[in-house]
């Protein structure tokens, strides 16, 4: 069985193959009287939420809704993974319901490989976000996204900017916007980027001012609080300091390209790492983002789902 | 470079004159161009319906809505296959409620296509009639479908397989029947 747990489980063409049929999803369900389409009745497709998401869990929902497939929700509250339950009950659990794919997001960095690969279920496993580590199917959106606004990939300049040391968004989108041509600077204080990161990818920078001018997107990275607070701290000097010197704000906004495009994954602490004027401005298309997820995530749940074996994802 | 299991069955002035046959039957049978709407089924059927389209509009002197409409997440075979690429659908944007839609394709087979075009159609809306134009009818249907437009029709047996070249796709306009691969000729 094939899964799609990293940025880089898809090969170039296999990427690209995911994102025309995006495209292709996107057309089927605009304009249309009936915007569902019969490619997955009769499948299960599970939502396995450990962590708090709305927007995520949403989007899968609807796109495997709009694909005529049956969804269940399991979310860590009020359900047995509150209990205590282990990783292994919940699966052997969900692959008893006979779930054709699962739909993972966890808390630890790792969890959906430790599903895909213990034996435990047959199904694909999809990763949608594990801890500080990956989030394909973000990338995948974000790279459609880009590839909307800019024509291509392929040389093309992405900027990411913030908390790359927390982000799982950073890194899936390293890995997949590298292996579809273009050039990714990361753009972050020190104490925000991981070890190792010379091993990636892409270039680093410190100097948001210096990167923006040549930039065909900039996507601006949540501060992760919430696990900057369990770690200690000790990570930025002040709110206004980080604002000051890695925000985006009208001025920066005003030293990009015309044709630059301005992307968050939400949700956004504005004020920030995003003022409110550069988070609404034309060049913004951080609500475009959320629309194209659910067309992506429809490509990928057709592809591993659709046929009689995946088309696409990392093999076992 | 001729393939010696190969046969050609139509060229390219054969093509040419069933195109524009079947846009004069397509005009006849529906008293003019009014409501027409031509929707190609991927691959090939949807330079057959731009062409038919252009010469309907040479005919009537006005343009005649064309696009295409693919039916691949609606065939009854998907799951006996990895999940297939999907082709465009591009539908007109007057849309097909209350349409005559002429849907065209290069092979009439089985009639499975057919089928998952026409439930495919469902999704899109109500035209007020469906039509199907072929390029070549070669049997074997499966299906209660018949073709209302036909360019060839071409008695085949299950084992020969029908190639149909296009110039817009393959550079050149031909119809070939292809003989199976005997296992005398060391293939």
């Amino acid at each position: 069985m094939r899964h799609l747990l990293s940025g880089g489980d898809l090969a170039r063409d296999e990427a690209l193959h995911v994102l025309d049929t995006a495209e292709e999803m996107a057309r089927l369900t605009t304009d249309r009287t009936v915007k569902k389409l019969p490619a997955l009745r009769g499948r299960t497709v599970v939502n396995l939420f450990f962590e708090d998401s709305t927007r995520t869990r949403t989007s899968f929902e609807l796109a495997a809704k709009r694909l005529s497939a049956d969804v269940v929700n399991f979310s860590a509250k009020g359900s047995s993974l509150s209990k205590g339950e282990s990783l292994k009950d919940t699966a052997l659990t969900l692959e008893a319901m006979g779930a054709d794919a699962v739909v993972v997001r966890h808390w630890a960095s790792g969890a959906p490989h430790r599903l895909a690969h213990s034996g435990w279920i047959r199904s694909s496993v999809v990763n949608a976000g594990d801890g500080t580590h990956e989030h394909p199917t973000q990338a995948l959106l974000d790279a459609f996204t880009v590839r909307r606004h800019l024509g291509g990939l392929d040389g093309s300049r992405v900027a990411v900017v913030g908390d790359v040391l927390h982000s799982r968004v950073a890194r899936s989108n390293v890995l997949l916007l590298a292996s579809l041509g273009a050039r990714v600077t990361l753009v972050a204080p020190p104490t925000l980027l991981p070890v190792g990161v010379e091993g990636w990818p892409c270039e680093t920078s410190y100097d948001l001012d210096a990167v923006l001018p040549v930039s065909d997107a900039v996507m601006m990275l949540r501060v992760q609080r919430e696990r900057m607070n369990l770690s200690g701290g000790g990570y930025l000097p002040s709110a206004r300091e980080y604002s000051r010197r890695y925000g985006l704000d009208g001025r920066r906004l005003r030293s990009l390209p015309d044709h630059a495009i301005v992307m968050h994954p939400g949700p956004m602490n504005r004020g920030l790492e995003i003022t409110a004027d550069a988070a609404d401005c034309d060049r913004s298309v951080i609500v475009e983002q959320v629309a194209n997820g659910v067309s992506v995530r429809m490509a990928v749940l057709y592809l591993m789902l659709g046929g009689s074996e995946p088309a696409i994802g990392g093999a076992e | 470079m001729p393939d010696p299991s190969s046969r050609g069955v139509l060229d390219a002035a054969d093509v040419s004159r069933a195109l524009t046959r079947i846009a004069h039957e397509l005009l006849e049978r529906n008293k003019g161009a009014a409501d027409l709407v031509l929707l190609g089924i991927p691959t090939r059927g949807v330079p057959l319906a731009r062409r038919l389209a252009e010469r309907i509009a040479s005919v009537e002197g006005a343009p005649v809505p064309v696009g295409s409409l693919d039916a691949t997440m609606y065939r009854d075979d998907l799951r006996l296959r990895p999940a297939r690429a999907l082709e465009p659908t591009e539908i007109p944007s007057g849309g097909v409620d209350g349409k005559v839609v002429v849907l065209v394709d290069d092979v009439l087979f089985s009639g499975r296509t057919v089928r998952a075009a026409l439930t495919a159609l469902d999704d899109v809306g109500r035209p007020r009639a469906v039509r199907l134009a072929v390029l070549v009818d070669r049997g074997h249907r499966e299906l209660p479908i018949r073709p209302d437009h036909v360019g060839k029709n071409l008695p085949t047996a299950l084992t020969e397989s029908v190639r149909v070249h296009i110039e817009e796709l393959d550079g050149v306009d031909e119809v070939l029947l292809v003989q199976p691969v005997t296992t005398a000729g060391g293939a």
